[in-house]
């Protein structure tokens, strides 16, 4: 079921987007590893996923925020049974239970993941938002895991906040090298590599606003 | 119908020769083998493919054809928007572009209602779209906006629709020969993309437009045009024409079509791309094929539904 479900939304993203992954740092592996993306559509975990070998698909699951998707019944169905998201929770006042502990387990169950170190869709004209300290803790944790760059180019396009239908454009996934904690590496500067690794993906020209 | 089996043997000749003339190519250079010849080897083989599709629609018809035409439409103006300046707020221009916009002049091409499909567009959709556009209120870039949307659709919908349009032209004698019509128009202005190609590989000097096309030479233009000319007087045997009268009618196609290539090629180098999508392999995107056949369509519609009907 979950995964028909997930061979029809890939098959669907490909008819409607066209997208082709660019494979530019790094190939399509065997490797467990974290995915991280920047961050502007629903659609945008659907189209990395889309463009990953069935088996690595397979087992790969995007990280999203349980405040928006436990906020109504459909939303909660989609995400927890159809689209197997691992479902975090963004608020730090309020949360039962430790966001970081949920993902870990995801990888010590052999999951790869797709996360956006945003922590929330970019709405901004800014290319990227400030990066929040999650994908930091992952990499400290688990170092094996390789942190592959994602560039999602015109998804935000496609299928913008606050909309349910999408505009067929094209679109293309960028993988970029891999990066890793280094030893004694600061917080920020981690952060701020990771986010500029991501960023040297974007292409010069992509249509979207100049 | 005969004449249309002809036609495809003819076609499956011709690439069977190409195929065969590119495999020794292939194997007699040095390796690796050239991106030239790669490239080549590429385009071969998305010939047959767009031959075999082609055929296909043919088979059923007018209604084929149609269908075939809205999804190459529906791929052309893909690859269009994806190129120009849009925002959140044209999200439903665009959504209407392609949901209805696309089906419902395909659907006036097929119920025949020529008052209606040869101004829907440039008519009702331009009047429609910045009222549209100016009611969401977004006012940011709105001329550069709504005129670069209206060119899309005029470009990739209106002009490719003129194509199975040529199906229902009602020509005196003609009857129930107008797929050959089509297959003539797409036979001479696609042959003249490939002879041009090949005239400007092989004795290519002097460019037109240096700084549009570097590819595109006076060489190139002039064998040509001029071999698909006497191609499309070859094949008046698929149309009501005569041989001269045929030949001319290939002429201006070509015409057109050489045009259009070198607009679509001026879009494409102001927006800082070689090609407009990755759809056919070794060709480019949809529009990099198409290109020719959308400035041709309409004109030649328009002769031979003035002058023969």
């Amino acid at each position: 079921m979950q995964s028909l479900a997930g061979a029809c939304l890939a098959g669907l993203a490909r008819a409607i987007t066209g997208v082709i992954p660019i494979w530019l740092g790094t190939k399509p592996s065997q490797n467990q590893r974290i995915y991280f993306a920047n961050h502007a559509s629903h659609g945008d975990f659907i189209l990395l996923a889309s463009c990953l070998e069935p088996e690595e698909r397979a087992r790969t699951r995007a990280v999203a925020g349980a405040d928006y998707w436990r906020s109504n019944r459909i939303r909660r169905v989609m995400a927890e049974d159809l689209l197997r998201t691992v479902l975090v929770e963004r608020n730090w006042v309020e949360r039962a239970q430790d966001p970081l502990e949920i993902m870990l387990k995801a990888l010590d169950d052999g999951q790869s993941l797709i996360f956006f170190p945003e922590g929330t869709r970019n709405m901004g004209d800014e290319p990227l938002l400030r990066f929040r300290s999650g994908l930091y803790n992952l990499a400290v944790a688990r170092p094996d895991v390789e942190l592959v760059p994602c560039w999602i180019e015109n998804m935000s396009r496609v299928l913008p906040k606050g909309t349910f239908l999408p505009v067929p454009l094209l679109c293309r996934v960028i993988f970029g090298a891999p990066i890793a904690v280094e030893l004694d590496e600061d917080r920020k500067v981690f952060l701020h590599r990771a986010q500029q690794a991501l960023l040297k993906l974007k292409p010069a020209t992509d249509g979207g606003p100049r | 119908m005969a004449d249309i089996y002809k036609l495809f043997f003819g076609l499956i000749a011709v690439l069977g020769a190409a195929s065969l003339i590119a495999g020794i190519l292939t194997w007699r250079s040095s390796k690796p083998i050239s991106s030239t010849l790669v490239n080549l080897n590429a385009r071969i083989r998305a010939w047959w493919i767009m031959v075999a599709v082609i055929a296909l629609a043919f088979v059923f018809g007018k209604s084929g054809v149609i269908i075939l035409f809205a999804l190459i439409s529906f791929a052309a103006l893909r690859e269009y928007v994806t190129l120009t300046h849009t925002r959140r707020s044209d999200h439903w221009v665009l959504i209407g572009m392609f949901l209805v916009v696309i089906p419902l002049q395909y659907y006036l091409v097929w119920i025949d209602w020529y008052g209606l499909y040869s101004i829907f567009i440039p008519v009702y959709c331009f009047l429609a779209m910045p009222a549209l556009a100016s009611l969401w209120g977004d006012t940011s870039r709105f001329l550069e906006r709504i005129s670069e949307q209206q060119w899309g659709l005029m470009l990739s919908v209106y002009c490719v629709s003129h194509v199975p349009a040529l199906v229902t032209l009602e020509i005196p004698g003609n009857n129930g020969r107008g797929l050959l019509l089509i297959a003539f128009l797409i036979a001479t202005v696609q042959g003249s993309d490939v002879l041009q190609y090949i005239f400007g590989k092989l004795f290519g000097k002097h460019r037109i437009s240096p700084n549009v096309s570097p590819s595109k030479t006076w060489e190139g233009l002039i064998g040509g045009i001029g071999s698909a000319s006497l191609l499309g007087a070859s094949l008046f045997w698929l149309t009501p024409f005569s041989p001269l009268e045929a030949g001319v009618l290939a002429c201006i196609a070509c015409i057109m079509g050489f045009l259009g290539g070198l607009v679509a090629s001026a879009i494409k180098r102001d927006r800082g791309v070689k090609d407009w999508g990755h759809m056919i392999e070794g060709h480019g995107g949809m529009l990099d094929r198409t290109d020719s056949l959308v400035f041709a369509a309409p004109i030649f519609f328009h002769i031979v539904r003035y002058a023969w009907t």
